[in-house]
C-alpha cells in the first residue's frame, strides 16, 4: 500500500511536467505578437514592449520554461495584468468558494444518489426503483440554470427560507483564515455565520449537485444489480448475515469502484468551475474568476487557472486511484 | 433406529418468468437422517440447485417462489422440536442458515467476496450466530482453517481469496460451512469444478467430517462415481421430480427406473472395454414443457402407449425403496406412498 501510493505519487511528475508545457503553451502560441495581442490594436509600441519585457516575452524559449517552472515550484503564479496583484494570492478566495460548494453538492450528490440507487437495486422493478430512477433520468436532463432559477424563485422568492446569492452576508463579512467560510466560521467560533454560510451552499450546491447525483444513482444501482446477483452474495446470504450486512457492507463495496470513478470524474468537473451556476447565485468561484480573466484578455490569470483546475483534476484522480487499490486488494500495480 | 434430521414433503418450487410458470422443482419429497449422507443425482437441469436453496430459502425471488409443500427440520441435538422451513419467519431463517443448515456452493472461485479476508468470512459466520470476542473468534478461525486442511493457517487467515486455488477456496467454504457445527450440511456439487485429484480430496474431507462431527449432508451431484463414495442413500431426480429413492447399494446395483438404469448405464466401467460410452438419448426438458404422461418418456427404452398419456406416481418396490414408473404399476392400481 505506501510502495503502491509512492510509486503513483512518483508517476504524477510527468503528468505535472506535460500540464506545465500546456499551460506555458496558452500564452506562447498565441498566434501574431502575444503582448499585442493581449494589449489590443491601440496599444503603443512601448507599452507592447514592456509588456514584453514584464512577460519575459523577449528572451529565448527555453528559458522562459524554466523560469515559468521554477516559479511555479516556489508557488508564484505571476501577476495578473488587470489587477497587478500577484495571481496565487487573488486566486485562492475564488479556489476556495469553488471547493467548498463543490464538497457540499457532491456529499449531496454521493448521500442521495448512493442510496438511491442501492434501495433501487435491493428493490428492483419496485414503485421506489421506478420513482427514483425517473428523478435520475430528468436530473441528468435538467438544465442546471433552469433549475438553479426555480429554486430561488421557489426557495428564496417566494418561501424566503433559503438566500439566493452569494457565500454569506456582505454585512457580516466571515473573517477568512483558510477562506472556506465553514472552516472559518468554526476556527471563529461563530455558530451564527457557520449557520448563515450553510444556508448559502444549500441552493447553489443543490443545483450543481443534482447531476452528479442522478448519475450516481444510475451507476449505483446498474453495479449494484451485478453484484447482487453474484455467487458471494449468496454465500453471505447462506451465512444467515442480516440484509443490511448483505447490501452495504458486502454488496455497495463491491459496487462501489464503478460509482468512485464516477464521483471522480463529477467532483473533478465541478472544481473545474461551474460558470452558469456561479452566475445565477453570485458565486465567487474559480469559474467566474477565470472567465472574467478572458474577458479582459489577461492571459496570465487565464494560464494560472487553467493549471490550477488542471491540478485539481490530477489530485482527484490520485485519491480516487488510492481509493481503488485500497478498497480492492486484487488492485495492485 | 435414526430419525430424520430433514425431511421435504411434495415441494413445489416455480420461477414465475415472462415465458410464464416454470415448475422447476415439482413435488419433490425426501429426507435426510441423522448423520447421513443422502445423494441427490440426477442431470443438469433437473432442479437439483433449486431443491437445495429452497431448503437454505435462498430462492431469488422475484422471479422463483416456493409454491407448495413443507420442508421441515428437526433440532435433533436441541429440543427435537420441528419447525416447517417455508413458514418461518426470515429472522428464524437467518438464524437457522449458517448455523443449523449451512450450504457449499459449485463455484469456489466465485463463492467468497473477493474484498476480505478468508479470516473476516469465516469468523463472519460465527459472529452471525454466537457472541465471541474477537479474539476467541480469530483463533476459531484459525482452527477452521487448520480442520479442513489449509496449510499455514495462522497465515492464510489474512489472504484474500483470489491468493487461493479453487481446491483451497473450496475448502474455505467448507470451513465456513462447518463454522457453527451444522446438523444438515448441503453441498451442491461442490467438486465439479476442480480437477480429479483436489477433487477426491474434498471428498475425503467431507467424509472425514461426517464420521467426527455426526454433520449429516445433502450431497447433490450429477456423479455417480461420488454417489458411489461417499452416500447411504440416493435420490434420483428427473425433470424436477424424483424418480426413485434408495440405499446406495439398491440403486447401484439393482436400478429399476430406466432413466436410472441409463445413468448406470453410461458410467465408464474399469474392466469392460465398451467402443463407444453409453449415453441417455436426448437432453433433459425444458421444466413445464412436458405436460401430460411421464417426463422421461421421450427417452426411455422400455416406453409404452401408458407413459404418453398419465403421469406415473411414487410406487414403494421394497422397503426403502421407491420408483415412479409403470413398469412396476398394473393398470387401474394406485399405490401411494
Ligand atoms: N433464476 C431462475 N429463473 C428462471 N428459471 C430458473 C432460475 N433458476 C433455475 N431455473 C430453472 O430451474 C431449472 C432447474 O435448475 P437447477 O439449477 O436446479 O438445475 P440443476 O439440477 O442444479 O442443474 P446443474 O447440474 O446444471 O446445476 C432450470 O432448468 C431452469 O429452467
Ligand atoms: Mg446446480
Amino acid at each position: 500500500m505506501i510502495a503502491y501510493t509512492i510509486r503513483r505519487l512518483l508517476m504524477l511528475i510527468p503528468v505535472l511536467v506535460g500540464m506545465s508545457i500546456v499551460t506555458f503553451a496558452i500564452i506562447h502560441f498565441i498566434p501574431g505578437n502575444p503582448a499585442r495581442i493581449i494589449l489590443g490594436d491601440q496599444a503603443t509600441a512601448t507599452a507592447i514592449a514592456n509588456l514584453e519585457e514584464q512577460l519575459g516575452l523577449n528572451r529565448p524559449f527555453y528559458v522562459q520554461y524554466f523560469s515559468y517552472v521554477f516559479d511555479l515550484l516556489k508557488g508564484d503564479l505571476g501577476t495578473s495584468l488587470r489587477t497587478n496583484r500577484a495571481i496565487s494570492t487573488e486566486i485562492w478566495p475564488h479556489l476556495a468558494a469553488t471547493i467548498e460548494l463543490t464538497m457540499f453538492a457532491m456529499i449531496f450528490a454521493i448521500i442521495v444518489g448512493v442510496n438511491a440507487g442501492i434501495i433501487s437495486a435491493w428493490k428492483q422493478n419496485s414503485w421506489f426503483d421506478y420513482l427514483s430512477m425517473i428523478i435520475a433520468l430528468i436530473g441528468v436532463s435538467m438544465p442546471i440554470f433552469w433549475l438553479g432559477l426555480m429554486q430561488q424563485w421557489i426557495f428564496a422568492q417566494e418561501l424566503g427560507w433559503l438566500p439566493a446569492f452569494g457565500r454569506g452576508n456582505p454585512r457580516d463579512p466571515v473573517e477568512t483564515t483558510t477562506h472556506l467560510y465553514i472552516i472559518d466560521s468554526i476556527i471563529n467560533g461563530r455558530t451564527d455565520q457557520l449557520w448563515t454560510s450553510f444556508k448559502h451552499l444549500v441552493l447553489p450546491g443543490i443545483a450543481l449537485g443534482t447531476i452528479p447525483m442522478a448519475i450516481i444513482a444510475r451507476m449505483t444501482r446498474s453495479s449494484m444489480l451485478e453484484v447482487l446477483r453474484s455467487d458471494y452474495i449468496r454465500t453471505i446470504e447462506a451465512k444467515g448475515s442480516r440484509p443490511l450486512s448483505v447490501i452495504y457492507r458486502h454488496g455497495f463495496k463491491n459496487a462501489v469502484i464503478p460509482v468512485l470513478t464516477v464521483v471522480g470524474l463529477q467532483t473533478g468537473t465541478l472544481l473545474g468551475g461551474a460558470i452558469l451556476t456561479e452566475t445565477i447565485f453570485s458565486w465567487p468561484g474559480i469559474g467566474r474568476y477565470v472567465y472574467e480573466a478572458i474577458g479582459t484578455r489577461d492571459y496570465p490569470v487565464i494560464q494560472s487557472g487553467i493549471l490550477v483546475i488542471a491540478f485539481m483534476f490530477v489530485i482527484i484522480n490520485l485519491i480516487v486511484d488510492l481509493l481503488y487499490s485500497y478498497i480492492d486488494p486484487r488492485i495492485k500495480y | 433406529m435414526k430419525k430424520p434430521v430433514l425431511e421435504v414433503n411434495h415441494l413445489k418450487t416455480h420461477f414465475f418468468t415472462d415465458r410464464g410458470e416454470i415448475p422447476a422443482v415439482d413435488d419433490v419429497s425426501f429426507y435426510i437422517n441423522e448423520g447421513e449422507v443422502l445423494g441427490i443425482v440426477g442431470e443438469s437441469g433437473c432442479g437439483k440447485s433449486v431443491t437445495s436453496l429452497s431448503v437454505m430459502g435462498l430462492v431469488p425471488n422475484p422471479p422463483g417462489k416456493i409454491v407448495g409443500g413443507e420442508i421441515l427440520f428437526r433440532q435433533l441435538s436441541g429440543n427435537n422440536n420441528e419447525e416447517d422451513l417455508v413458514k418461518v419467519s426470515k429472522k428464524r431463517m437467518r438464524q437457522i442458515r449458517g448455523n443449523q443448515i449451512a450450504m457449499i456452493f459449485q463455484e469456489p472461485m466465485t463463492s467468497l467476496d473477493p474484498l476480505f479476508t478468508i479470516g473476516f468470512q469465516i469468523i463472519e459466520v460465527i459472529k452471525n450466530h454466537q457472541r465471541i470476542s474477537k479474539k476467541a473468534a480469530r483463533t476459531k478461525a484459525i482452527d477452521l482453517i487448520k480442520l479442513v486442511g489449509i496449510p499455514r493457517a495462522e497465515e492464510i487467515v489474512d489472504e484474500y481469496p483470489h491468493q487461493l486455488s479453487g481446491g483451497m477456496r473450496q475448502r474455505v467454504m467448507i470451513a465456513i460451512a462447518m463454522a457453527c457445527d451444522p446438523e444438515v450440511l448441503i453441498a451442491d456439487e461442490p467438486t465439479t469444478a476442480l480437477d480429479v485429484t483436489i477433487q477426491a480430496q474434498i471428498l475425503e474431507l467431507m467424509k472425514k467430517l461426517n464420521r467426527e462431527k455426526g454433520t449429516a449432508i445433502m450431497m447433490i451431484t450429477h456423479d455417480l462415481g461420488v454417489v458411489a463414495e461417499m452416500c447411504d442413500r440416493v435420490v434420483v431426480m428427473y425433470a424436477g421430480k424424483v424418480v426413485e429413492e434408495g440405499d446406495v447399494r439398491t440403486i447401484l446395483k439393482s436400478p429399476q427406473h430406466p432413466y436410472t438404469q441409463g445413468l448406470i448405464r453410461s458410467l465408464p466401467k474399469m474392466h469392460e472395454r465398451e467402443s463407444r460410452l453409453y449415453s441417455i438419448p436426448g437432453n433433459v426438458p425444458k421444466p413445464g414443457s412436458i405436460t401430460e404422461g411421464c417426463r422421461f418418456a421421450a427417452r426411455c427404452d422400455q416406453v409404452f402407449d401408458r407413459c404418453y398419456k398419465e403421469d406415473p406416481e411414487l410406487l414403494t418396490l421394497n422397503e426403502g425403496h421407491t420408483c415412479r414408473c409403470f413398469l412396476y404399476q398394473k393398470e387401474g392400481e394406485a399405490l401411494h406412498v
